[in-house]
């Protein structure tokens, strides 16, 4: 059974076309990526996923469950947990707290979600910061805030919107560290992202879409060389010009 | 946070002990400190810390207090039951209006206008009903008995205030560091970031708005067994309802003692503009202050009153710990 | 009279009532087209253009038909003050902290009225000898009709100078795009200084042209406010066209209402279609903007 799989997947904005019939599939305990040019659709894919968008056709199947038509707030409680690309703390409550807010959703208890709270602050690097309020926090260390938020919700599939993007190399090959460790934990990813270094390095198969098509698919090494994708990317000239 | 229980401490002692110092008319003041303090944390537990805004609060206070008037009237019936069948009434009223409105996403200003909506609805409905006093109100009867829900003097109405107050802060601290509150608090900052991590924002959003209406309409029965006299222009009126969330806004949005310092801040504010200069035909002057006062504050002390007063008091009370 | 007779009366007079309506909107309208924010202090302004016009008759004896200029200037002056000290700080605020302010203003305003002038109802003795007009069996009365035209006419002004004028190009362009217009050189500031000025002029006017037709007195602000609320949304928020439809709509739906509902309750009915509107149409009739 597969984590997460979508069959069909179609949304239009007014006439336009963003995504069209979509098949994916996440297998349990992978790490998929999904990339494309900007504007090909990805982020879309992903609202219709978490149900934020509602999609025009296609279904959506969580760990054999139909989620199709369920509410957002529905899918994170059965344990589809997901980033925004333009992070979202709760920016007046302290950093602990916005992960409490994650952590509370399945565990009733105050006191054991503000426990297993802190073992997700150190598990991202954000314990020197805990009481500090969010809106205090530079750009990558709300990136960690939002992942560990949603961690705290104690997911299956995490779907990562752009997590490493404006992230210096070193900040980039931290999270791949983290990553690879949310991961071992048995969390399957399914992350959109433009920093090819991470999509390599973390990836056990990688999709492209393009213009909301499905252009390629396969394990990383073999995508970026996959003539399709790197026209899309380049464009024709550049795939002419190299002969 | 020790020190500061024990601050509180002492306060509500010295305010538990005034009225042996106090005469009537002080007394009275002390009242309505109370009052304003009490229901504008009703309002506060949906605006404050839920975010969504209400404009139309006094429909709750109306409730309450033609509730239980009316069933005193008609049957006899206790205030202090017919507080609670007015509180009922409220929540009821108010699953109505937040069905409406959370169900069909009307957020900000739509929501705004949709409390201003019912409450002047309910006020025209009520306008038009003989059994409620219609055009010209209702004036209750002084039989002073503790069933009755009236007393001689102020003093009882001062503890019963005060009562009503304290109340209103414990269950707000309790609602704060509830996985409840922390909820709300997450839908008011960023409500679909909280959906996305599998909150039920409409189903939160309805329960602070189902607690806020049910404890403004305790304090409209209150109301009306203190003022002895009920008309819906004033009950149900924009007025009360602006005058409601003055003090809360002015203390602090989203806190536990913001809306009890904002009251203790205005209301004697009013008292002494009231009498200094009415008397010269200035009737008016303390609700011209109270606007200065809040535009000044929303516009240089956004976050209340209650954050200076932390900050000057903390090298005192040690207030900035790991609290929570 | 018969039913047709009363129906086509009470319809001639919602239109009328909705000229002025919608007048009565168009600032409101306007203000939030420009900068999104809902001036809640708009119908306390409406209240001091009706005492400025009451002033200027009693001591002046000029007409409100001819005065409405003098209180559409000063409530200008009071709007560009009010936006350049105040509205222009909470233009990035969250809503809630947008909305307490400006109440708060109608606060102040309301009662410096009540200081200045007193709570009695205060209405022109002198008489305005216009006559009704008759046309088959139908009623005109001669200062609604005036009202209507002068309110049509103003509102047409507003139009024409936004599409125009030079510092109406430079307010759409505020509005449609901040940074932009900025970028090109717009002072947005000293812009949305003059486009609440004309808001506020608005409300000057309007109150001027409903002097002749109610007694005036303190307290009335609310009323206007939220009349001024269910026909911009009716209409569309921003859509200065709309607030005309808005407010025609809404004179109509309550003049007809008296046809089975007490004359007293017909507020119930214009905010039960506000209500309406809302849950089912939030853009209003004519798409608002922002």
């Amino acid at each position: 059974m597969n984590a997460l799989e979508t069959n069909a997947l179609s949304k239009s904005f007014g006439g336009l076309k963003a995504v069209s019939d979509l098949d994916l599939s996440l297998g349990q305990g992978e790490i998929l990526g999904l990339i494309g040019p900007n504007g090909a659709g990805k982020t879309t894919v992903f609202n219709c996923l978490s149900r934020f968008l509602p999609m025009d056709s296609g279904q959506t199947i969580f760990y054999g469950r139909d989620i199709t038509d369920l509410k957002p707030h529905v899918v994170s409680q059965l344990g589809l947990a997901r980033t925004f690309q333009i992070v979202r703390p709760f920016l007046t409550i302290s950093v602990l707290e916005n992960i409490m807010v994650g952590a509370l959703v399945k565990e009733k208890s105050v006191k054991k979600a503000k426990a297993q709270s802190m073992s997700i602050l150190e598990l991202v690097g954000l314990e020197d910061v805990k009481d500090r309020p969010a809106s205090e926090l530079p750009l990558p260390r709300r990136k960690r805030l939002e992942m560990a938020r949603a961690l705290a919700t104690k997911p299956k599939v995490l779907l990562l919107d752009e997590v490493m993007a404006g992230l210096n190399p070193t900040e980039v090959d931290e999270l791949i560290v983290l990553l690879k460790k949310i991961n071992r934990q048995g969390i399957s990813i399914f992350l959109i992202e433009h920093v090819m270094r991470g999509v390599m390095a973390l990836s056990n198969r990688v999709i492209v879409i393009n213009y909301g098509v499905k252009i390629a698919e396969g394990p990383p090494d073999e995508v970026v060389k996959n003539k399709q994708v790197v026209e899309a990317y380049l464009g024709k000239e550049f795939l002419s010009a190299q002969g | 946070m020790k020190r500061l229980y024990v601050f509180l401490a002492l306060l509500l002692t010295i305010l538990l002990i005034l009225p042996l110092f106090l005469d009537k008319y002080v007394l009275g003041i002390f009242v309505m400190i109370f009052f304003f303090a009490y229901i504008g944390q009703s309002w506060n537990i949906l605006t404050g810390y839920t975010g969504h805004i209400s404009l139309g609060h006094a429909l709750y206070l109306g409730i309450g207090a033609y509730t239980s008037t009316y069933l005193a009237q008609t049957y006899g019936l206790s205030p202090w039951i017919g507080m609670f069948i007015g509180g009922g009434l409220a929540v009821i009223i108010s699953m109505f209006l937040g069905f409406l409105g959370f169900r069909f996403g009307l957020r900000g200003v739509y929501f705004v206008i949709l409390t201003i909506a019912f409450a002047e609805i309910t006020r025209l409905l009520v306008s038009h009903i003989e059994a409620l006093g219609s055009f010209s109100g209702i004036f209750l009867d002084f039989s002073p008995s503790f069933k009755n829900f009236q007393f001689r003097g102020n003093k009882a109405y001062y503890y019963i205030s005060l009562c009503f107050m304290v109340l209103a802060v414990i269950v707000t601290r309790l609602i704060e560091t509830s996985r409840i509150g922390r909820f709300m608090v997450a839908i008011r900052e960023d409500e679909e970031a909280a959906e996305s991590l599998g909150v039920n924002a409409f189903k939160y959003s309805m329960i602070a708005l189902g607690i806020s209406a049910f404890m403004t309409s305790l304090g409209g029965t209150f109301y009306a067994n203190f003022i002895y006299y009920l008309h819906p222009n004033i009950m149900f009126g924009m007025n009360f309802s602006i005058e409601l969330i003055l003090r809360p806004i002015v203390g602090g949005m989203g806190t536990v003692l913001g809306p009890v310092l904002g009251s203790f801040i205005l209301t004697p504010l009013s008292e002494i503009s009231r009498v200094y200069f009415s008397k010269g035909g200035l009737e008016g002057l303390h609700l011209v202050l109270y606007g200065i006062l809040t535009v000044l504050i929303v516009l240089f002390m956004r976050r209340g009153v209650l954050v200076y007063v932390q900050k000057l008091l903390n090298p005192i009370l040690k207030l900035e710990d790991e609290s929570k | 009279m018969d039913q047709m007779t009363l129906g086509l009366q009470l319809a001639v007079q919602g239109v009328l009532l909705g000229g002025i309506y919608g007048l009565i909107a168009v600032g409101l309208s306007f203000i939030f087209g420009v900068m999104g924010i809902i001036n809640f202090a708009h119908g306390q302004m409406i209240v001091l253009g009706m005492y400025i016009s009451y002033w200027i008759l009693v001591l002046l004896g000029i007409d409100p038909y001819l005065n409405f200029i003098a209180g559409a200037c000063i409530l200008f002056a009071m709007g560009y003050l009010l936006q350049s000290s105040t509205v222009n700080r909470i233009l990035d605020f969250p809503e809630a902290m947008q909305v307490v302010p400006l109440v708060a203003v109608g606060l102040v305003l309301e009662n410096l009225i009540l200081m200045l002038w007193g709570p009695d109802h205060r209405s022109p003795e002198t008489a305005f000898n216009l006559s009704t007009i008759w046309i088959d069996k139908i009623m005109i009365d001669g200062s609604k009709l005036i009202a209507f035209v002068l309110a049509i006419v103003l509102t047409l002004g507003v139009f024409l100078f936004l599409k125009k004028s030079n510092i109406g190009k430079s307010i759409r362009a505020a509005a449609d795009n901040r940074t932009g217009a900025v970028l090109v050189g717009i002072n947005v500031n000293r812009i949305n200084n003059f486009a609440f000025g004309l808001g506020a002029a608005t409300t000057g006017a309007a109150g001027a042209l409903l002097l002749p037709l109610m007694p005036v007195s303190p307290h009335m602000g609310h009323d206007f406010t939220l009349t001024a609320f269910v026909v911009v949304i009716l209409g569309g928020m921003g859509n200065l066209w709309g607030a005309l439809l808005g407010g025609l709509i809404l004179g109509l739906a309550e003049s007809l209402s008296i046809l089975v509902l007490p004359p007293t309750m017909k507020q119930v009915v214009s905010f039960i279609l506000l209500i309406i509107i809302m849950l089912f149409r939030p853009q209003g009739l004519l798409k608002g903007h922002k």
